[in-house]
């Protein structure tokens, strides 16, 4: 059963190549061989997912190993898969919603002459995804960890004629191997002190270990983090990269592979728990970000944006559990699961009310959409509530769970990021209220596009639908079954530990507050956009409504600090390579040059100059010898 | 004694010299005849270079497939040969690069392309002869145990080069291109040239040393031999002047930082094919004789200057790639990331550990690999439109998507992406340089992010956004140019995922190197237990 | 008589012969006053002999007479030559060897 574990990787590997070097032959029905293949990954987590529950606790991890990958003295990288109660939830969330999305791209990609390549890079997507959870040492994750990355890169730069897009997807690299760095830096921190970097080894032995050095490798490995999940300050990626197609942000940038931090911090956590000031700051990350997403998120007028706004409050919600240690690791993959359905659902929608308005973006050019879009309006609001966490559905279990392990924190640490995520619960009511006011009800504010044809909108072939379809019951439903029983919990348990916390406040407390918060919010958005009709043009607003309109000037310090400076270095390098080491260079043969030339002019070309010149030098020969032999 | 390794070299020499003597004229037909006895030559050493590493056992001594012929018996000079791991494995890259060289530049030769470059009716039969010259010279410097044959190949292989630089370059050069070249082969030269001196009395006064106590021979077995057991002790004063003597030659051929501004003239300036010999090939001897000649016959002088050699290695790792930043010229750029990639080896091989050592010699491999495929394709882009500026071009991919994906794989893995060849060496060496010098490593980590910038910002500008006039119905790649790119990424590709092979035969040179002087890797602070908590 | 004053007349002759050939610029003065100069050395060597008492300084004085006789015929026909085809006997003409 275990030889089931590469395939599930190979199977998306293979669609990629052979989607890649298949050329135009499979242009007409290459996307369906990548769904299958997407499908039959699919399938085969599943059945693993059975094969694992049919073994008691002790025996549901196992590992596969492959080949020896890199050995050179002590350094023993393997390819080797290990697959335990964590991978196979990231397995199963991987595959299935990218089942669904590999479905929904066929309808959403339908008119691209590129639609090949595309399903190519969601399946090398899939397989790097699927490689970076089912690893058992940090070399090979490394490998998944970038693959995703390029996979990111290679779609976010699909609609590679934008200059936008184009930008973007280096941006989104660029920043991501900053974080890579740690991760690096994590490896070699790992196997100088261990001399190893395996997952079981390195945990096993982290005790040995001083604080110092705990603390250093689990830094970078947070660092690591905020590059691939868009955490403060690495965090100025995800909004420039909704310029991918729609699908893409669903997958990559919303369910899956921003959430890979929050899975390295979850499957570190041996080495966090180890650190407690490398814990204090995974905290301050998420809990920084979580307000930080959701501010933006209010202001944008992009739907996309303003979705990914969220999504980065999201996962701050998820860093935060993570990095309160064993009282919120399941927790946070908890709220990453339930928060890859609904927010997977949320970007399909997004995606299918541009299907229908002409790739339309602006909010403020929406409006009252929800008859033309019956599908997609319900679908859409099943996600929505459960975002805002609706009592009941999917988000109010896993984010309470949050708030109540902030609260049991303890002391003042505890109440501040308590306060922290509950105010986050009431902004995210607010702006994802914004969001289903300004495109689904008021008046129609659609504007003719750049060609003049005004927007007919309609409803998105059933080949989109049925996605969206789906992941509404993993919106509505997953948070309650996860809760039964603490079934989840206690599935995670083995691996990611589990303390219960002593929150100050009852359980119902909390329901209640996280409850009054959203209503709030939600109350807010009401008066504010829903009462009275929405400006088509955006007003200038409040000092704070810029600012975050400008993603709180993110990209202006990113600029004035990193960009500018680096630029000026690079021109002034260049400068001095050419001028001053090759100057020096230079310079020295024109040195050498201009002395023989000077020389030269001693050679007179007259007898008598030589002759004089002969005579001098014997009469100075002559006189040195007498004066020698005087001495 | 077998010939196999004479014959390695032999083949190349003497297709160098037939080729040179075919009927000329610039006919089709006499100019394709050349190419295909050229090609014949270059693929039969390819055979040969095989065969080498075919017969070549990873596990037995450090030398082997050994010939010894006497050459100058009075000084103690033999044509000797021996392969190593580390020898081999550049023997073969060597030897696949040499033929997709010559596929890749098939018409750089050709009169139409010789405008303001010296005719000639030879032209072709001594574009292909000159290559052939350079890949026997190179490979004999790769396989000679004899420090003074060494020395007079590193040395000879400058000739051919001089005029491979000087006399054929592309077509993308402005109104002084002819100018601009000869600079650049001059530049070349001089700078190889000055560094060859130094070495020639350094290795003089090797042998003097050596003979003062009874050792007179530059058989290099011999000399490491007698070092390593005490019967031939070098004062330390005259080991750090003939170390250094060695070494700046090695780091002018590298090149390394600030040694290093020939580079970016003779790579921009002569066509894609002799920039890819002269980074991915010529240069290797550089940083492989570091290897094998300055740590074997100078190990204390090299502990002793590691430290400043591996600051002068980190300046260049991220002066190269800032400096790459800043370029306006494609082919520049390469060359500067380029810099920047020696940088990684040198450093590699300085701090002395196994995995730097091993990560620096596939690091040899993979960027000569890597960077052919990047050159080359970037060779194939230019002389489609005949402009060397990034400026030029723009939106590329819509046009030419084949050609766009090459050039970004070639950039992929320039700036060593997991799964491609190059991380595995960058990783190495990084690793290799940090358990022994922590802030180093760290620093130098800093390399990925800024090759990134490199290798994305060219993609970005060249390929992508709207296409610009100057490319429209710009041709994608010929069967001819795939034909050198397909096994190019293939490589890269399978060097990445499955490294063992190169490793297996580098591993134990890289042991036996560490051992000559005295170095064992730093141990792990808190080391888990033999297969502690690992399930096989 | 003292044979240090055949020294000064040598001394005398040669500084003479020099002057000459660092002052004038026809060839054939020159000429002569290198001529000057070998024979004033001629008169050194064979007052140094006499000196001495032995033969080595005539010996040498005769290799001198050799090398000029030698010298004078080469020397005369470059400069017959170049008078020929320049219509010059002055050096400060011949000096195409400089760049």
């Amino acid at each position: 059963m275990n030889s089931l574990i590469p395939l599930l990787v190979a199977a998306p590997l293979a669609g990629a190549a052979l989607l890649l070097l298949g050329g135009r032959a499979l242009d007409r029905f290459g996307h369906w061989i990548a769904t299958a293949l997407a499908a039959l990954s699919c399938a085969f987590g599943l059945v693993l997912f059975f094969d694992m529950l049919g073994r008691d606790t002790e025996h549901r991890a196992v590992t596969e190993r492959l080949f020896s990958w890199i050995p050179v003295g002590g350094f023993r990288a393997d390819v080797s898969f290990q697959l335990d109660q964590l991978s196979i939830v990231f397995v199963l969330l991987i595959t299935g919603v990218g089942t669904l999305i590999h479905l929904y791209s066929v309808g959403y990609m339908a008119h691209d002459e590129r639609r090949r390549r595309f399903f190519a890079y969601l399946n090398l997507f899939l397989a790097a995804m699927l490689i970076l959870v089912l690893a058992d040492n940090y070399l090979l994750l490394y490998v998944g960890w970038e693959g995703v990355g390029l996979a990111s890169y290679l779609l976010i730069g699909f609609w590679q004629h934008k200059p936008s897009a184009a930008t973007a997807a280096k941006k989104a690299f660029i920043v991501n191997r900053v974080g890579d760095m740690g991760l690096s830096i994590a490896i070699m921190l790992m196997f100088a002190e261990f001399g190893s970097f395996a997952f079981r080894p390195v945990f096993s032995a982290a005790g040995d270990a001083s604080e110092g050095k705990l603390t250093a490798i689990a830094l970078m490995l947070l660092l690591a983090a905020c590059g691939k999940s868009a955490q403060v300050p690495l965090q100025s990626w995800l909004g420039d990269a909704m310029e991918g197609p729609t699908p893409v942000s669903a997958l990559i940038h919303a369910a899956t592979m921003v959430t890979a931090g929050v899975y390295l911090i979850t499957r570190s956590a041996s080495i966090f728990n180890l650190a407690p000031d490398a814990q204090t700051a995974v905290v301050v990350v998420g809990a920084v970000t979580l307000l930080f997403g959701a501010i933006v998120g209010c202001a944008k007028d992009d739907i996309k944006k303003a979705l990914a706004g969220s999504t980065m409050s999201q996962i701050g919600y998820m860093i935060m559990a993570a990095g309160l240690g064993p009282i919120g690791y399941a927790f946070a993959i908890m709220h990453l699961v339930t928060h890859g359905f609904f927010k997977a659902g949320l970007f399909l929608g997004a995606g299918s009310v541009m299907h229908g308005m002409n790739d339309e973006v602006n909010m403020r050019h929406y409006g009252g959409l929800r008859k033309y879009m019956p599908w997609t309006f319900a679908t859409f609001m099943a996600g929505y509530l459960a975002i805002i966490g609706f009592p009941f559905l999917s988000g109010f279990f896993s984010k309470d769970k949050i708030i109540e392990a902030a609260l049991a924190k303890g002391g003042t640490e505890g109440w501040i990021l308590g306060t922290c995520a509950l105010v986050g619960a009431a902004v995210t009511a607010f702006y994802m209220t914004r969001v289903v006011l300004l495109t689904f009800f008021g008046e129609k504010r659609w504007q003719p596009d750049a060609e003049g044809h005004r927007p007919h909108p309609h409803e998105s072939p059933r080949t989109m639908v049925i996605p969206m379809v789906v992941l509404t019951f993993g919106s509505l439903f997953a948070g309650g079954l996860f809760s039964l029983g603490d079934s989840f919990l206690h599935f995670l348990e083995p691996v990611t530990g589990h303390e219960e916390g002593h929150a100050p406040l009852s359980a119902f407390a909390v329901s209640a507050i996280a409850t009054v918060c959203m209503a709030a919010g939600v109350g807010l958005a009401w008066l504010k956009y829903g009462r009275k009709p929405v400006p088509v043009q955006a007003p200038r607003g409040s000092l704070l409504t810029r600012a975050a309109r400008r993603d709180l000037l993110q990209d202006d310090f990113n600029h004035a600090v990193l960009v500018r400076p680096g630029s000026a270095l690079a021109a002034t390098l260049v400068f001095f390579d050419s001028k001053g080491l090759d100057g020096f260079v230079n310079g020295l043969a024109a040195a050498i040059g201009g002395l023989s030339g000077r020389l030269r002019r001693i050679q007179t070309g007259y007898v008598r100059t030589y002759a004089l010149s002969m005579f001098g030098g014997t009469l100075v020969l002559v006189a040195s010898t007498l004066l020698m032999r005087s001495v | 004694m077998s010939y196999l390794l004479s014959a390695t070299c032999a083949v190349p020499a003497v297709g160098a010299v037939v080729t040179a003597a075919l009927p000329a004229g610039t006919g089709e037909a006499r100019r394709r005849t050349t190419k295909a006895v050229a090609l014949a030559v270059s693929v039969a050493t390819l055979g040969l270079a095989a065969a080498v590493a075919a017969s070549f056992e990873p596990g037995g001594a450090r030398y082997q497939l050994t010939e010894s012929y006497s050459w100058i018996r009075s000084f103690g000079i033999d044509f000797a040969l021996g392969a190593d791991g580390i020898g081999t494995a550049l023997v073969l890259l060597t030897a696949v690069l040499v033929p997709l060289v010559m596929l890749a530049g098939w018409h750089d030769a050709d009169p139409a392309a010789a405008e303001g470059s010296f005719e000639s009716k030879r032209r072709t039969q001594g574009f292909f002869a000159l290559i052939l010259a350079v890949e026997a010279m190179v490979l004999v410097s790769f396989l000679a145990t004899d420090v003074f044959v060494f020395y007079v190949f590193f040395e000879a292989m400058l000739i051919p080069m001089y005029f491979l630089i000087g006399g054929f370059g592309d077509r993308a050069g402005g109104p002084d291109a002819a100018r601009q070249r000869s600079y650049a082969a001059v530049k070349f030269l001089l700078y190889n040239l000055l560094g060859g001196l130094v070495m020639l009395a350094a290795v003089i006064g090797l042998y003097v040393v050596a003979a003062d106590q009874g050792q007179a021979t530059f058989g290099l077995p011999a000399l490491t031999d007698a070092i390593s057991s005490g019967k031939l002790v070098i004062d330390p004063t005259a080991q750090r002047a003939l170390f250094l003597g060695f070494f700046f030659a090695f780091a002018v051929k590298a090149p390394m930082w600030p040694l290093h501004t020939w580079l970016p003239n003779a790579m921009g300036e002569s066509t894609a094919g002799t920039a890819v010999l002269i980074t991915a090939v010529v240069d290797k001897v550089g940083t492989f004789a570091m290897l094998r000649f300055c740590l074997g016959l100078f190990p204390d002088a090299s502990k002793t200057f590691a430290p400043a050699i591996l600051v002068l290695s980190l300046i260049g790792i991220v002066y190269g790639a800032l400096v790459a930043i800043g370029q306006k010229d494609i082919k520049r750029l390469v060359a500067y990331a380029s810099i920047s990639h020696f940088g990684f080896i040198i450093m590699g091989i300085f701090a002395m550990t196994s995995q730097g050592q091993s990560g620096a010699t596939l690091y040899m491999v993979n960027h000569g690999i890597s960077t052919a495929a990047w050159m080359l394709v970037a060779g194939f882009l230019i002389s489609r439109r005949g402009s060397r500026l990034i400026a030029d071009y723009g939106g590329v991919q819509k046009v030419a998507p084949v050609l766009a994906g090459t050039f970004l794989i070639g950039g992929l893995a320039t700036l060593s992406l997991p799964g491609l060849a190059p991380f595995v060496s960058e990783f190495l060496v990084l690793v290799g340089t940090f358990t022994r010098y922590p802030v180093i490593g760290v620093i130098a980590t800093f390399g990925i992010v800024l090759a990134a910038l490199y290798a994305l910002m060219l993609y970005q500008r060249t390929m992508t956004g709207p296409v610009k006039e100057s490319v429209t119905g710009m041709p994608d790649l010929k069967a001819r140019e795939l034909a050198v790119v397909a096994p190019l990424v293939a490589l890269t590709l399978l060097l990445g995922v499955y490294p063992q092979p190169l490793t297996r035969m580098v591993n134990p040179a890289v042991d036996d190197t560490l051992s000559q002087v005295h170095r064992t890797d730093p141990a792990p602070v808190h080391p888990v237990a033999a297969n502690g908590g690992e399930q096989k | 008589m003292n044979p240090v004053n055949y020294l000064y007349l040598a001394a005398l002759l040669f500084t003479i012969g020099a002057s000459g050939v660092l002052i004038r610029r026809n060839a054939i003065v020159l000429f002569m006053c290198v001529e000057l100069m070998l024979n004033a050395s001629n008169l050194a060597l064979v007052t140094f002999s006499r000196m001495h008492g032995n033969l080595d300084g005539q010996i040498l004085a005769f290799f001198t007479m050799v090398v000029a006789a030698a010298e004078v015929v080469v020397g005369l026909a470059i400069i017959v030559s170049i008078f020929r085809t320049r219509h010059s006997a002055s050096v400060d003409d011949s000096n195409l060897m400089k760049l």
